[in-house]
């Protein structure tokens, strides 16, 4: 491995967004599966930087799982995607950055479509106007929100309180990064580092105290995919793709995994049970599965957030160990308290 | 009679810009090359074997070098200014020297594919990912310390930085096919165990004795062709390569374990070359080679009087081709010249 010659390539994928002033476009699913990490972000952003990040409970999904999965077409998708940048106008915002990797994905499919097919631009204008009566616009900016998390990346390690450090060894964590598809795959440039060999999520890391592996099938999918999962009715295809990527990285011993897509992190943690189910077998060492995190949890663990706080004890494979490995205080009786030490349940195994 | 300018500059002290100024030169001409480098030869002066019959590449160069040991070679130089002034054009050299020359030769040649930019084949991030060139070099001076001592499996890939709309390069570079069968049987020479790949799209063994290499490859040197692009290399915790690709005549993917790889890295137009031609706006096509008056009829001429080409800045070729090509570019500039003095 030529350490310089990643970094060439890094240099040639740099991009410039500006570090204030956003309209935030949420994730339909983050939410759901990793329930604090958009808080988190906003907490960070808001509280800690003192950024403007503003969001307004009349946005929508952008259609992306629809529109991948040929429930919608193209123009439906971008008549969303429209609405979404219009309610930004409306709101006095010209920088737009959203939460979920597909939709990134998809906002810059579409700001491409526009630009290529000026045609297509005009007929999704007026049909925003006849639907919504809402005025067109596009961002001047386009950012994902680990975008910004990179860009404050050595803000956050100045104000960290732990870092990706094994504290009992002094060693840096060994950490897996993991990037969506949808991120630079398809426009290389509008990521930080490219797709071959992305940065965005491997500066955080660097950052913060860690040191990234890189495994034979680091670009290998996840595991979703929306044609494998959504559309083929055998998850075993979903399975497999987890299955080869967990083998991969084995022999290097990773601490953690970290992602920048909400089905990337899904899959990798979720898909792990199933593995040591099925096949009797755990990578994480001592019978435990490896933590898969979502940067935003990173950052939040990194500056001293509480682990149940960003919702960690939603996660399928258990983030104890890595919060050992990281000197991290918690305490295990509050691991599923939530608001108010209202008990939220705890996981149990399914009789059948 | 006007004046009898017999000045011709030759840009470019490749095979052909050396076997131009070797036939201008008995032609009666002036010739003046000019050449960027700090050596003549370009890119045949880093090869070591030429196909299909093995030849040494020195043995090549030293007949050219031989052939103009009298003629004006101004190394280690480049063009500043050109501009055509009363049918001539006034150059004006990097050296200080300026030259009215009746006629310039562009022959420029080509820059290998930069293969860093075929960014999923990871040359220069994996230590055992090199190219062509780099493979010659070792023939040639025995050294590359990225080149292991028992290489078990050696993968060559084709088509790196040609046919190719992803990273911009739509033409084929023509003679790469030739050049990864004969490195692969060289390579097998040299480390006889190893078993030596070769991923291919299709295998363009156009020219004389090159469906012989071909053949010797299969069944001499016992080089596996697997008809497939390469989708990504990436690296294992010994060092090693791993290989994805497909074999599309078996319709499976494969994942192969390699010590090393060939990239063979295609041609474009030289940089150095186009950046002179803008400077008299020269025309390029989409695929970055210059524009010849006509392809068929005037090749070695351009849109403009005076100016002409020859060998691989109009697009790739093999070496014979080139140096024929030069020799035809001598006889459309002895007409150019004449045709002055008959006036």
């Amino acid at each position: 491995m030529i350490y310089e010659g990643k970094k060439k390539i890094w240099s040639e994928y740099q991009k410039d967004i500006p570090d204030d002033h956003y309209f935030y476009a949420r994730s339909c699913i983050r939410q759901m599966f990793f329930t604090a990490s958009e808080q988190a972000f906003l907490e960070i952003t808001r509280k800690l930087m003192g950024k403007d990040i503003f969001e307004t409970e009349h946005h929508t999904t952008c259609g992306g799982i629809a529109y991948h999965c040929d429930a919608i077409p193209q123009e439906t998708s971008m008549t969303i995607i429209a609405r979404q940048f219009a309610l930004m106008k409306k709101y006095g915002y010209e920088n737009f950055v959203c939460s979920c990797i597909t939709s990134f994905g998809l906002y810059n499919e579409t700001l491409e479509t526009w630009r290529r097919f000026p045609e297509v631009e005009a007929k999704v204008k007026e049909d925003l106007w006849e639907s919504c009566h809402l005025e067109f616009a596009k961002p001047k900016f386009l950012a994902h929100t680990c975008d910004l998390i990179y860009k404050y990346r050595e803000r956050i390690a100045s104000m960290a309180k732990y870092r990706l450090v094994n504290v009992k060894t002094g060693r840096p964590l060994r950490v897996v990064e993991h990037i969506g598809c949808h991120y630079s795959k398809m426009f290389p440039s509008k990521g930080f580092g490219g797709a071959e060999y992305p940065y965005v999520l491997v500066g955080m890391v660097e950052s913060w105290g860690g040191e990234i592996i890189d495994y034979p099938e680091r670009r290998h999918c996840c595991g979703f995919g929306f044609r494998q999962y959504f559309i083929q009715s055998d998850r075993g295809y979903s399975l497999a793709n987890t299955y080869k990527k967990f083998e991969s990285m084995e022999p290097y011993e990773p601490d953690m995994i970290i992602t920048n897509c909400p089905g990337c992190t899904y899959f990798m943690d979720r898909w792990q049970y199933v593995i040591a189910e099925t096949q009797g077998k755990t990578y994480g060492g001592k019978g435990h599965g490896i933590p898969v995190l979502t940067y935003e949890e990173v950052a939040g663990l990194v500056l001293g957030y509480d682990p149940w706080d960003l919702g960690l004890q939603t996660h399928q494979v258990g983030s104890e160990p890595l919060l050992d490995k990281m000197g991290i205080k918690y305490d295990p009786a509050k691991k599923y308290l939530g608001v108010n030490g209202k008990f939220i349940g705890e996981p149990e195994k399914s009789p059948c | 009679m006007k004046h009898a300018n017999k000045n011709i500059v030759i840009i470019g002290g490749g095979p052909c810009g050396m076997e131009a100024a070797y036939r201008l030169k008995n032609e009666g001409m002036n010739v003046i090359l000019v050449e960027k480098g700090p050596s003549l030869g370009g890119h045949l002066a880093c090869w070591d074997r030429l196909f299909p019959e093995s030849i040494k590449a020195d043995d090549l160069l030293d007949i050219l070098k031989n052939n103009i040991s009298d003629v004006n070679c101004f190394l280690n130089t480049e063009i500043i200014k050109m501009n055509l002034r009363n049918d001539a054009y006034d150059i004006e050299l990097s050296n200080g020297i300026t030259v009215l020359a009746r006629a310039v030769l562009f022959a420029t040649g080509f820059d290998i594919f930069p293969a860093e930019k075929k960014e999923e084949y990871g040359y220069g991030i994996y230590n055992k990912v090199i190219t062509n060139k780099d493979l010659e070099q070792y023939f040639k001076t025995g050294k590359d310390e990225r080149i292991p001592a028992n290489p078990k499996n050696i993968g060559f890939i084709h088509c790196v930085g040609s046919r190719d709309e992803k990273i911009g390069n739509r033409q084929c570079s023509k003679v790469c096919c030739a050049t990864a069968v004969k490195q692969a049987c060289e390579i097998k020479e040299r480390f006889p165990d190893a078993n030596v790949y070769s991923f291919y799209m299709d295998l363009r063994m156009f020219g004389r004795h090159y469906e012989d290499l071909y053949y010797k490859a299969q069944h001499e040197c016992g080089v596996r062709f697997i008809r497939g692009r390469v989708s990504e290399i990436s690296e294992n915790k010994e060092g090693k390569l791993i290989v994805k690709a497909e074999d599309t005549l078996m319709g499976k993917p494969i994942k192969i374990t390699m010590d090393l790889v060939v990239l063979m890295a295609g041609m474009k137009n030289s940089e150095a070359g186009i950046k002179t031609a803008g400077q008299l706006a020269v025309l390029r096509d989409d695929d970055g080679f210059f524009n010849s008056e006509d392809s068929f009829y005037n090749l070695e001429k351009s849109a403009y009087r005076g100016i002409f080409f020859a060998g691989t800045c109009l697009g790739p070729k093999t070496i014979p081709e080139t140096i024929n090509e030069a020799r035809s570019a001598v006889l459309s500039i002895k007409e150019y010249v004449e045709s002055f003095a008959n006036d």
